[in-house]
């Protein structure tokens, strides 16, 4: 069983995505029990993965069971396993969240979700560039389809904008990857690694504008300054389930970027190490600020999440590009990032059902049913969002604060000024929508949200209300459950970086590893 | 040859930018099309260029110099992938131009 862990991740939504097409005629009940089974035996294998990889051992898998540099390989070590925990269990709340009436809106919602956390799995799992390209691939076609996923105008607007850039990303990712290969001979992520410390002088220049090219496409999936600008209206217009499982999406280019800061561009590769160096904070930084600037001038609460997302990845860019410490406290501010900027899309979902005439747009509407409790989750999420006290998101910032206490001084300047503007973009957006009423006419009916995926005689779905509260209380739980658990998340993050320190841990156990 | 596959993959990858940047979604999918055909050509020129070489397969075992096989693997990939990218991106601008009334990539003229 061990032997076949590091893929079972990839296989499990790929049978599940396999199996709801070929099932696509059941009912669609039956088809989200698939779907939300499948997502909880893919939080159980990610579970059983981090347990296998948390002692330090780096599973590595071998495709078709070829010697390492001439395969794809999986490698599964701690930084892998606790992303993929951290997205598995967003997506089951999205996946639940789409009960509440999403998934009706257009054909295959579950298979393309499946197809998205399959897409995901590999890029965490790969070791080889080229096949975390396919991966990227995978994702995104996967993503299109969701983003798309009900039609409209503006969706299809934001979509084309997004399809086109990233299929721009593509191209120049396949650019890297040619060059890449071209000067060091390898694409497998180890020996990269390996070769880089001992490139040919002649073709340095190559491989520098290979490992800077990889920048810029990880750069955009994780929209990075200045390849950020489809976030927003992608992000704002599409389906809340999708968005809330979005807001893992720019983690994988983190994820990318960090890895090949720590692996391919590491302190071993020679002439090559610390290729990013130069770009790395301030852009992350300027994406800080900008991502603020943004939330503080959105007029609706899903812009506002939108943006909050990019300032998300800049704050974690700005703990990756401090020390081992820096990076730790960043492994423990993403999934709490994630959660948060998720459970603000559904907030935003919900009170946009709730306010029939302005959704979720900050103007004033009249008082809306159960206010203290929708009020008290938002209030909850803002917190969260804006890193505040008690939550985890304070903790990973005073963490990620402590951690680049000895670097350049504009750091703190840019988290502190980044965490007010936060906590002014959130409460104006909490005061707009809960404080500010007035009495207006309903609207009249618009045309009723079409249906696609039912099929005629079946029962209509009972109303959604539980299934939404659902979503938004487990989310609210994962963010407890990481402040209460701060302990033991954070020496697992600090056990991370502590293994992303020592490529030559991971690079031994791809090329060097013990032949089963 | 080198300077004519450079100059090829030059040219494409420049009509394609210049196209990309275009406000209309047409001229924009096309400029995809032809980055990719760039791309293609790029990762082909990967391994080297050489002449008259064989294949990974040697008859008689005489292993010398060989032609590189790996970057046709990774075009052949990458055609596939950019084949379906570029179907779904027609399709894709068809649907804005039916729901947004015009093809301009913003929407508005």
């Amino acid at each position: 069983m061990k032997a076949h862990l590091a893929i079972l991740p990839i296989l499990a939504p790929f049978v599940a995505a396999v199996l709801l097409l070929a099932l696509r005629d059941l009912p669609m009940a039956t088809r989200r029990w698939i779907a939300t089974l499948s997502v909880l035996a893919q939080i159980a294998i990610a579970i059983a993965l981090l347990q296998a990889v948390a002692g330090g051992e780096i599973l590595v898998y071998r495709l078709g069971d070829w010697p390492a540099p001439w395969s794809i390989v999986l490698v599964a070590d701690r930084l892998a396993a606790w992303l993929m925990l951290a997205t598995t269990l967003l997506a089951l709340f999205a996946v639940i969240h789409a009960g509440a009436g999403a998934d009706r809106q257009g054909r295959h919602f579950h298979v393309l979700f499946q197809m998205q956390l399959f897409g995901i799995a590999i890029a965490f799992l790969t070791g080889d560039l080229f096949n975390l390209f396919v991966a990227f691939e995978i994702l995104l076609i996967a993503s299109y389809g969701l983003l798309l996923h009900g039609g409209g105008a503006a969706r299809v607007r934001s979509g084309l904008h997004y399809v086109v850039l990233n299929l721009v990303g593509s191209t120049l990712f396949l650019f890297a990857a040619g060059l890449i290969y071209a000067s060091l001979g390898t694409l497998n992520m180890a020996d990269i690694a390996r070769q880089a410390a001992t490139v040919a002088p002649e073709n340095l220049g190559l491989a520098r504008a290979g490992g800077l090219l990889l920048f810029a496409v990880f750069g955009l999936k994780a929209a990075l300054l200045p390849l950020f600008f489809w976030l927003p209206g992608a992000y704002a217009n599409t389906a809340a389930p999708v968005a809330a499982l979005f807001a893992i999406m720019t983690k994988v280019g983190a994820y990318a970027l960090l890895r090949s800061d720590t692996l391919l561009f590491g302190p071993e590769s020679g002439a090559l190490a610390g290729l990013y160096e130069a770009w790395r904070l301030p852009l992350a930084l300027a994406t800080l600020a900008v991502g603020m600037v943004g939330a503080l001038a959105a007029p609706s609460l899903r812009q506002l999440a939108a943006w909050l997302v990019i300032a998300s990845v800049g704050l974690l860019l700005t703990a990756f590009s401090a020390d081992t410490a820096g990076i730790a406290a960043g492994l423990y501010y993403l999934p709490h990032g994630t959660f948060a900027a998720a459970l603000l899309f559904l907030m935003a979902e919900a009170l946009k059902r709730r306010r029939p005439a302005s959704a979720d747009f900050f103007t004033p509407e009249r008082d809306m049913p159960r206010h203290a409790l929708w009020g008290g989750l938002f209030f909850f999420a803002a917190v969260a969002a804006a890193g505040l006290p008690p939550l985890s998101g304070f903790l990973a910032k005073f963490m990620i604060l402590r951690a680049s206490a000895g670097g350049p001084g504009i750091v703190w300047v840019a988290i502190l000024l980044a965490a007010l503007f936060g906590t002014i973009a959130l409460a104006r957006a909490g005061s707009a929508l809960f404080f500010s009423t007035r009495t207006v006419e309903p609207p009249p009916p618009g045309a009723p949200v079409l249906l696609v995926d039912q099929h005629p005689g079946e029962a209509a779905d009972p109303p959604s209300g539980p299934r939404e509260l659902a979503a938004i209380f487990g989310l609210v739980g994962l963010i407890l459950t990481l402040t209460v658990a701060a302990g033991p998340a954070v020496e697992f993050a600090e056990a991370i970086s502590r293994q992303l320190a020592a490529p030559e841990l991971y690079i031994h156990a791809v090329l060097e590893g013990s032949r089963p | 040859m080198e300077a004519l596959i450079a100059l090829s993959i030059g040219v494409l990858t420049g009509c394609g930018v210049y196209l990309l940047l275009r406000a209309r979604s047409f001229p924009v999918v096309l400029g995809l099309t032809l980055l990719s055909y760039a791309v293609n050509l790029f990762l082909f020129a990967t391994g080297r260029l050489v002449i008259g070489l064989p294949p990974v397969i040697v008859g008689g075992g005489a292993a010398g110099s060989l032609a590189n096989p790996l970057p046709q693997a990774l075009v052949l990939t990458a055609i596939v992938i950019g084949f379906a990218m570029t179907a779904f991106v027609i399709m894709l601008a068809l649907r804005a131009r039916a729901e947004l009334g015009n093809d301009h990539v913003d929407g508005t003229r």
